[in-house]
Parts: structure tokens; sequence; C-alpha cells
């Protein structure tokens, strides 16, 4: 917590509270006492040099990180002034909230609707599944191209087309936040341009975070950045956090600006 | 000098590499023919094998067809080919066949696919280790011993079942053999459904968790729907086998051709009955020991026919994901 603006949020603000974070894989350490907050309707960028612990963190927002057997944590993820590791909360509510998108698009290998139905199925929707199908699918500005289209297969889209129906299916359970781990990682520029947008509208209704290795992709598009590195154990820590704009331009610390400024990582 | 020491092949430094004149390449060449062709001959001896069985299959049988018509032999209800009057119509055998063979799917599903779902989706690494060995032990066991197992141990527990149908349960019946055929063909449908299940990738499972889908969910909405054809396959592999099955039909099912549905009755299932007649002494060359033959090509087309649809979905699988 080296930044001003986090202080100065409320708790309304706030999306996620992280506080003195550890995660560990069997007795190795991978996050070393992470704490920082995420602010709501904006877009958070996760940046640092490769294996400090970005997806990591990622999976520990939403409870995913503990379906890797030895995978365990210490310390408080706090949504809405709750922990989401407080024993009583069930993991599958939590992830019911806290969408996530991956890095390779993984459609499931059903038509395009169901896919987009499937989380309004398992979650028990008792509205109209097609008028959720395609506010959903409007969502992830993907419904023009798939409109007439619906009952094909998810993999006969193509990589940028199948990356924004993995985000339709997210929205579709309305979640509050969506993380989303290197969504563009595997796409073509024009595609990933595509995605970048859709991140920025997306605030409008959601929370979003984003790991990215690409330096201009986290200055394009999120309006907060958070810097973590790793130390001599490979494990990963917090180095700062603040506005892009402040990170970019004028980082408190030497290391992120050697970061940024492609001189390591 | 950069090449210390000593050297069989004493190096001569700008000399050709031909220069020994140990030709080599062509050495060389000729391994790779001669175990090309050895690989090429053991091939070649199942595929004659098998072109050998069906001929000598169609060539037996071709003289049971002069006298008896396929159409009467395929649609008679009545088998009788050494008491008068002699009949042969196969559908009882084939009601048999298929009798036990849908009495042990029914058991062989449900569990194999249990099994496999408990294995692929919820045990830990150690127990999926112990598990699995265990599992193919219970494939090894000789068909014999199941045939016993039915015979001496299922069908006295059925009879003792305090319920009216099952007092004059019969010692031959198509139930106990159905039962325990069934939990002999349990390790192929979990193994091959469980493969099936293994390789649909992790990320379609990170997918539907991360919609808040329980460890149940994922098992059944995302992991069974990809894996379908694979557990079909594994379905028709396991009914396939369970057609073919005889030393166990043989010792607990009956020599009785009937045609039933009731499970409760003694039965003969079509390799049963080449069994009983191959033990008989019905004279080579005569018709009744042509039957078999007629009778082997009808069970040889029965599960080639299941195999090339196995085959045919488990080549769908592939275009899944
Ligand atoms: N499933 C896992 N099991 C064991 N170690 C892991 C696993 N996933 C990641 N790690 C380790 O945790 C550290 C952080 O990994 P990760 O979060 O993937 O980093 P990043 O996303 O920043 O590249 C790395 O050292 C990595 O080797
Ligand atoms: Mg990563």
């Amino acid at each position: 917590m080296t930044t001003a603006d986090s202080a100065e949020m409320t708790g309304a603000d706030t999306a996620l509270k992280v506080r003195n974070l550890n995660a560990y894989y069997g007795a190795f350490r991978a996050l070393k006492d992470v704490s920082f907050d995420i602010p709501r309707n904006k877009v958070t960028a996760l940046i640092g040099p490769s294996g400090c612990g970005k997806s990591t963190l990622l999976r520990c927002f939403n409870r995913m990180n503990e379906l890797i057997p030895g995978a365990r944590i210490e310390g408080e993820v706090l949504f809405n002034d709750e922990n989401v590791y407080h024993p009583a909360i069930d993991p599958t509510e939590v992830r019911y909230r806290i969408g996530m998108v991956f890095q390779k698009p993984n459609p499931f290998p059903k038509s395009i609707y169901d896919n987009v139905a499937f989380g309004l199925r398992i979650n028990g929707y008792r509205g109209d599944y097609d008028e959720a199908v395609e506010r959903s699918l409007r969502g992830a500005a993907l419904w023009d191209e798939v409109k007439d289209r619906l009952h094909e297969s998810g993999f006969a889209l193509s990589g940028g087309q199948q990356q924004r129906l993995c985000i339709a299916r997210a929205l579709a359970v309305e979640p509050e936040i969506i993380l989303m781990d290197e969504p563009a990682s595997a796409l073509d520029p024009i595609a990933t341009l595509e995605i970048e947008s859709l991140m920025r509208e997306l605030i409008r209704d959601y929370t979003v975070v984003v790991v990215t290795h690409n330096m201009q992709q986290a200055a394009r598009v999120s309006d907060k950045t958070a810097f973590l590195n790793m130390d001599e154990d490979r494990a990963g820590y917090l180095v700062e956090t603040g506005d892009t704009h402040q990170i970019f331009t004028n980082p408190a610390d030497e290391r992120t600006e050697a970061y940024i400024t492609g001189r390591f990582g | 000098m950069l090449r210390g020491g000593s050297w069989d092949r004493e190096p001569s430094h700008g000399a050709s590499l031909l220069r020994s004149g140990r030709s080599a390449p062509t050495r060389g060449a000729a391994t790779g023919r001669v175990v090309h062709l050895i690989f090429f001959l053991c091939a070649l001896v199942s595929i004659i094998t098998t072109v050998g069985i069906v001929l000598s299959l169609l060539i037996e049988s071709l003289g049971f067809f002069r006298e008896v018509s396929v159409w009467e032999f395929l649609t008679g209800t009545r088998w009788s080919p050494i008491l008068r009057p002699r009949s042969y119509g196969v559908l009882p055998l084939v009601s048999g066949t298929l009798l036990v063979a849908f009495l042990a799917l029914a058991v062989a599903v449900p569990c194999g696919l249990g099994i496999a779902i408990y294995l692929s989706e919820y045990a830990p690494d150690r127990v999926r280790r112990t598990l699995k060995p265990i599992l193919e032990v219970l494939a090894g066991v000789p068909t014999v011993v199941y045939g016993y197992f039915a015979l001496t141990f299922v069908t006295p527990q059925l009879q003792n079942i305090p319920l009216p149908m099952f007092r004059d349960l019969l010692v031959f019946n198509a139930l106990s053999a159905g039962i325990v055929m069934g939990v002999m063909i349990i390790p192929m449908v979990s193994s091959l459904s469980e493969d099936a299940m293994v390789a649909v990738p992790r990320s379609l499972r990170q997918a539907a968790y991360a919609l808040g889908a329980t460890r149940i969910e994922v098992a059944l909405r995302v992991v069974v729907p990809a894996a379908v054809s694979g557990i079909v396959a594994s379905f028709i592999l396991a009914f396939s086998r369970a057609i073919g099955e005889t030393m166990l039909v043989t010792i607990a099912a009956g020599a009785t051709p009937r045609l039933t549905l009731n499970p409760l009755e003694s039965i003969q299932t079509m390799t049963a009955y080449i069994v009983q007649l191959a033990l008989g002494e019905a004279p080579h060359g005569s018709l009744e020991f042509q039957t078999i033959f007629a009778v082997g090509l009808l069970l040889f087309m029965l599960t080639l026919l299941m195999n090339v649809l196995g085959h045919l979905v488990v080549r769908r699988v592939r275009e899944e994901y």
C-alpha cells in the first residue's frame, strides 16, 4: 500500500480488498503479504514479470486457486466486506459472483446458445433464457456476429469470437467482478483491440481485473495498476499500486520504473 | 591431434567418409527393410486369421443354408436342430443372447460409469493408482470362475429372496448369468469411460467451476457430455463382449433355447449352443454340425457390427473438442 488513492476510497467504491494474502503451492510460497484495494467499476491491471504470481493472485480472488492440489492461502480477500475465505462461505457462491475469463478461449463443446446458457442453468435462473442469452452476447459485443447461428458449435467461431463468447458466458450469471487472465494473449492484434475496448465498456456494469504481460495494454485499458515482482525465493510480492497514469509516468518505486521501461522481466 | 586415445576406427583427417568401403548406408537400409518386413508379417498373420475365420464360417454355413433358407433361419421362433420335429429358427438363441447381454449392461453401465466418474473427477491420485490395478485384476479373472460363481453363489442367493417369483427360480437362469456377466464387464466400461473423461481438457472444467458449478455439476454437465462418444463406445464394446462371452453362460444360463424376455427362465445363448454341439456327437458334415457355423456366422456378424459401431463413435470423439 504505497499510494494515496486507496486511502481515499470509501467502502462503496471498493470491489475487493486484499489483506495480507499469502499463497502456497505445497511448501513453495508463491505470494507474500499482498494487500491492496480493487476499485469498483474500474479496470485494474496486474502487471509483473512472468512467474511472479499474477495468475495465482487472480485465482485467489474467486477461490479458483484451491482447485489446484496442494494450493493453500493465508490472509483475507474481502468482497463487500465479507471474507471470501470465511469457513461458512461456499466457494461456488464466490465463483458465481466473481466470474473469470481465461488465457486461452475455452468454450464448451456445445452450441453458442448452450455455452451462454450454461451458467444460467446450473444456477437455476428462472427468467427468460433467450432474452438472457441475447443480453449476454450483446454485452460481449458478439450478438450481431452470431445471432443467426446460435445453435452452431462454439468451436465454429474465430479465436477472438470464442474469447468474447467466453466473456458472454461469464456475463450471463451477472457477476459483480470479472477476472481476466491475459485474455488477449492468444489472439491477433485486431481481436486484442476488440477485447480491450470491450473491457472499457464492461466497467459501466462490472468491475474488471485483468492480468497482462503487455505494458501497452495495461496503459491503454486500465484505470489502476498493481505491479508485482518476485524476490530471490521466487515469492511474489506487491511493489506498488496506483493510478495507471501515475504508475506509467511517475512510478514511486524504481523497480516499477525499471520494469515498465523494459529493463527487466 | 584433436582426438586423443586410440580408436578402432582410425581417424584419418581429410579422408572420404566412404573410405572403408563398408557401404554402411546400404546395410542400414537393408536392416530397415527387414524390420519393416517382420512387423508387416506380424500384422499379416492377424489379417489372414480373420479372413480365414470368415471364409471357413461362410463355406461351412453355405451347406447349412442349402437345406434351410436364410429367412427361415432368421425368423423362425423354435430352435430344435437335433430333436424331432426339427426346426431351425435361431430367434430363441438370439433372444437368450440379448437377454443376458442387456442384463449385463443394466449392471455394468451404471456401475462402470459411476466408477469412471469417481476415478476421473473425485479420487485423489493415490486412490486412483490403487483402484485401477484392482479393477484390472477383476477383468483378468477366468470366465469359468465367474460361471461357477453365478451358478453356486449368486443363484442360491437369488433363490433366497423372499418374493414369490424368486421361489421357483431354476438352477440355470438368465438373471444370475446376466448379473455376474455385468460384474465381469464393469472394468471394461469403467476403464474406457474413464480414459474418455480424463481426456476432456482441464480448461473446460475450470470454465464450469468459474461459473459456480459444483463438482458433481462439472462431472455430469461438462465432463460426461464432452466424453459421451467415448462413453457410448465403451457401452457398445462391452455389449459386444457380452454377446460373445461363452463360458459363463454355458455354465450358468442353461441349455434351453427359449424365445423369452423373462430373466428368471433358463435360456440358451448362441455361444452356449455352439459349445454344446461342438462337444456332442454330431457327425462332421451333417446338418446338425453345420448349424454351428450358421450360428457362428450370425454371432460374428453381430459382434462385428457392434465393433464397427463402437469405432465409428470413438472416431467422433476426436472431433468433439
Ligand atoms: N499449479 C501449480 N503448482 C505449483 N506451482 C505453481 C502452480 N501454478 C503456479 N505455480 C508457481 O507459482 C508461481 C506463480 O505462478 P503464476 O501465478 O502462474 O505466475 P504468473 O501468472 O505471474 O506468470 C510460479 O513460480 C509458478 O511456478
Ligand atoms: Mg499467468
